[in-house]
């Protein structure tokens, strides 16, 4: 077999929906998301949390994703390791609670964007020092930088010390239509029409809307994502990652192109922070402990990092099985850290690695064929 | 800002500082040889440190001491504890090398990858001491063993054979017998440790590997013998640091190690990462400067002072203030 019936049979899932016709492509698209739409709704059984509410479960996959995604253009694409990552979820957070409480009492819709700014300039400030130092400096500042953020709100009188804010806004209403949820209880689905989401309204209790707008906020970012990376600003955080000098050499500004993308990470991280405190509607510097950042960086790497689906199967699974697995609360963070370190020995790339690493991997494979020829 | 009260309590500061800068510097050190030899972060060095306390804790549990014991055997049940703890710090640290670094390097694994399997055997260890009970439990050993594993996620008190002995004063601080013994101990395990490294012939091994692992495995270097001493050395000292701290603060807990480690990290950065020196200036510094921190923005203040000097330091000098580099550092 030569090595391009090979990779012909290797096709990834992505390479196939990607060779596709483009109308099967969108239609596959839009199928995909409106699965993904009602699926709160549908609770489906195995999928569905029995110790949590699913809707909650899942708005927390939701954020995990955002998450993901905002880091992997950080640590996937430009190849900086982040271990401080939940700083700027937490700047995003405590943004968008101080704007809509307080004296400001602003409409969440207008704080979001000044949330989502002040994680960028905190990116820039945290970045724009850093950045020059190397690498490995990079993840004990930033892991620095994510527990001075929680110290910060943990003693400051108007973040609310330990106590944390209340009451954060909501976002507005549209009270339309309800749409009851299934009930499987019986073995076959059933419409339950006690079990009701309106759409869309914001409340206490059903947390299915909140999930329906950090979804739809995923979306969004992921196609802002597959712009950038397809573009001359993902080209240069590839070549910033894979070798810094050579870049330099080529004309690349790379402390440039890192501080956007620290920036760029950063409003994405600020973004899912705000979606957090307007669902939870109270936070404390306890939602921000420094493990999350390390759970942060796990989703990117175990899903594959520099690959956008990779990590949000990553995000997926870091959000969703310890969820899913409640009964089994006290053993999970050992179950987790066992799976890492598994994960880590036997497929180092992630389970969904980017496209490229397979190409690289086939090419050295070619080189190393071509070794082999010459010494034998 | 409470200046007076800075000016005031120097002394105290000062002391009580440097002796935990000196656990940190011990704790460093693990980071700063690993480092050294192979680029990497050693993230779960910090639960090596963590069953060093659990291990002397439970040493001398079992021998049954209380405030009663006298002073010959209480010394006796501390040298016990102190080799425990040592002892299974660095077995704790071998495995470590074995499970989570060796079949990683031999596939030549980016370090990102390294880093997140190092994160995942932190996660384990740490869980493993947090749900002791249940595991004893599950073996069926838990009636013999109840004293030690009961509310395993609690903190765990340190039996005070000892009392320190005030022996004399500096300024308005009296230095006990316990603050001497870490103070001292540490700076001699750090200068025998910069000895080994720079006379011995393993020693000798474990520079080369850091210099240029390729050279040093082609002149007859063994590299996984000179990266197991690595761990080994490291887990040897983070196992004394772990006696030291209990003995000074009494206490421990499953999670004792994290904070505690990413200061110890702080401290081998800021002294110079891989540079042994480094590693016990950066820890006396840090632990001095944190006191002075805290004394003048408050305690709770404390770990992001730590934090915002690591950050200064990085941005005047990115190498750490002695240098960074075991290989380099005066071969």
């Amino acid at each position: 077999m030569t090595s391009q019936e090979n990779a012909a049979a290797k096709r990834t899932l992505g390479e196939r929906i990607g060779a596709l016709p483009k109308p099967w492509k969108i239609t596959a698209m839009v199928l995909i998301a409106a699965f993904f739409y009602v699926l709160p709704l549908l609770e489906p059984p195995f999928i569905s949390t029995p110790g949590a509410d699913f809707g909650a479960v899942m708005f927390t996959v939701a954020t995990y994703a955002l998450v993901a995604l905002g880091l992997n253009i950080v640590v996937g694409y430009a190849g900086l390791l982040d271990l401080g990552y939940v700083g700027f979820y937490a700047v995003g957070a405590y943004s968008v609670a101080v704007l809509t409480t307080y004296h400001a009492h602003w409409p969440f819709l207008l704080a979001v964007p000044v949330a989502v700014l002040a994680a960028m300039i905190s990116g820039i400030i945290l970045g724009a020092p850093t950045l020059r130092v190397r690498g490995d400096y990079l993840a004990i500042v930033t892991l620095g930088f994510g527990e001075i953020i929680r110290l910060v709100a943990n003693n400051t009188a108007w973040l609310g010390e330990a106590g944390g804010i209340n009451e954060i806004g909501k976002p507005p209403n549209a009270d339309l239509f309800d749409v009851p949820h299934l009930n499987w209880d019986s073995g076959s689905p059933l419409l339950d029409v006690q079990d009701k989401t309106t759409v869309i309204k914001f409340g206490i209790l059903d947390q299915i809307p909140y999930y329906w707008l950090a979804l739809t906020v995923v979306i969004i970012i992921l196609f802002a994502d597959t712009l950038i990376k397809d573009s001359r600003v993902g080209r240069a955080w590839e070549a910033t990652r894979e070798d810094e000098d050579a870049a330099e050499l080529m004309g690349v500004p790379t402390f440039k192109f890192k501080l956007l993308a620290f920036a760029m990470g950063a409003f994405v991280g600020g973004l899912s922070g705000a979606l957090y405190a307007t669902k939870t509607s109270f936070i404390n510097p306890e939602s921000f402990i420094l493990i999350l950042s390390i759970l942060f960086v796990a989703a990117v790497v175990v899903g594959g990092q520099g690959n956008r689906w990779g990590v949000i199967v990553g995000a997926a699974l870091v959000g969703y099985l310890p969820e899913r697995f409640r009964g089994f609360e006290e053993w999970r963070i050992l179950v987790f850290g066992l799976a890492l370190m598994v994960l880590a020995t036997y497929r180092p790339q992630g389970l969904l690695p980017p496209r490229r690493t397979l190409r690289a991997r086939q090419v050295e494979q070619e080189m190393d064929a071509l070794e082999g020829e010459s010494t034998a | 800002m409470d200046v007076q009260f800075l000016i005031d309590n120097i002394f105290t500061l000062t002391i009580t500082g440097l002796v935990l800068g000196s656990v940190y510097a011990l704790v460093a050190l693990g980071y700063t040889m690993v480092y050294g030899v192979l680029q990497l972060i050693n993230f779960a060095h910090s639960e090596v440190f963590m069953y060093g306390t659990f291990a002397a804790t439970f040493t001398v549990m079992a021998l049954g001491g209380t405030r009663d014991t006298s002073t010959g055997g209480a010394i006796l049940m501390l040298l016990l504890a102190l080799v425990a703890a040592m002892l299974v710090s660095g077995a704790i640290a071998l495995v470590l090398e074995r499970v989570a670094y060796r079949p990683l390097l031999r596939r030549n694994a980016p370090k990102l990858v390294v880093l997140i399997s190092s994160i995942g055997a932190s996660f384990v260890l740490a869980e493993i001491m947090g749900l002791r009970d249940k595991i004893t439990k599950f073996v069926g050993l838990d009636d013999s063993l109840s004293a030690y594993v009961t509310r395993a996620r609690n903190n765990v008190q340190f039996p005070d054979v000892v009392d320190p002995v005030r022996l004399f004063k500096i300024g308005d601080y009296n230095v006990n017998s316990i603050d001497l013994l870490i103070l001292g101990s540490a700076i001699l395990m750090m200068v025998g440790v910069d000895q080994f490294v720079r006379r011995s012939r393993l020693g000798r091994g474990i520079r080369a590997v850091a210099q240029d692992p390729e050279s040093a495995a082609l002149m007859g270097v063994n590299s996984t013998r000179v990266i197991q001493v690595t761990f080994l050395i490291g887990g040897l000292m983070a196992g004394a640091a772990a006696f030291f701290f209990v003995l000074k603060y009494t206490v421990t807990r499953y999670d004792v190690g994290f904070i505690l480690g990413v200061k110890a990290f702080t401290a081998a950065v800021l002294g110079g990462i891989g540079n042994l020196r480094g590693a016990l200036l950066g820890g006396l510094i840090l632990g001095v400067a944190e006191n002075y921190g805290s004394a003048l923005f408050g305690t709770e203040w404390k770990d992001v002072v730590a934090f915002l000097l690591l950050v200064l330091i990085l941005l005047f000098r990115p190498t750490g203030l002695l240098g960074e580099a075991l290989g380099k550092s005066r071969a």
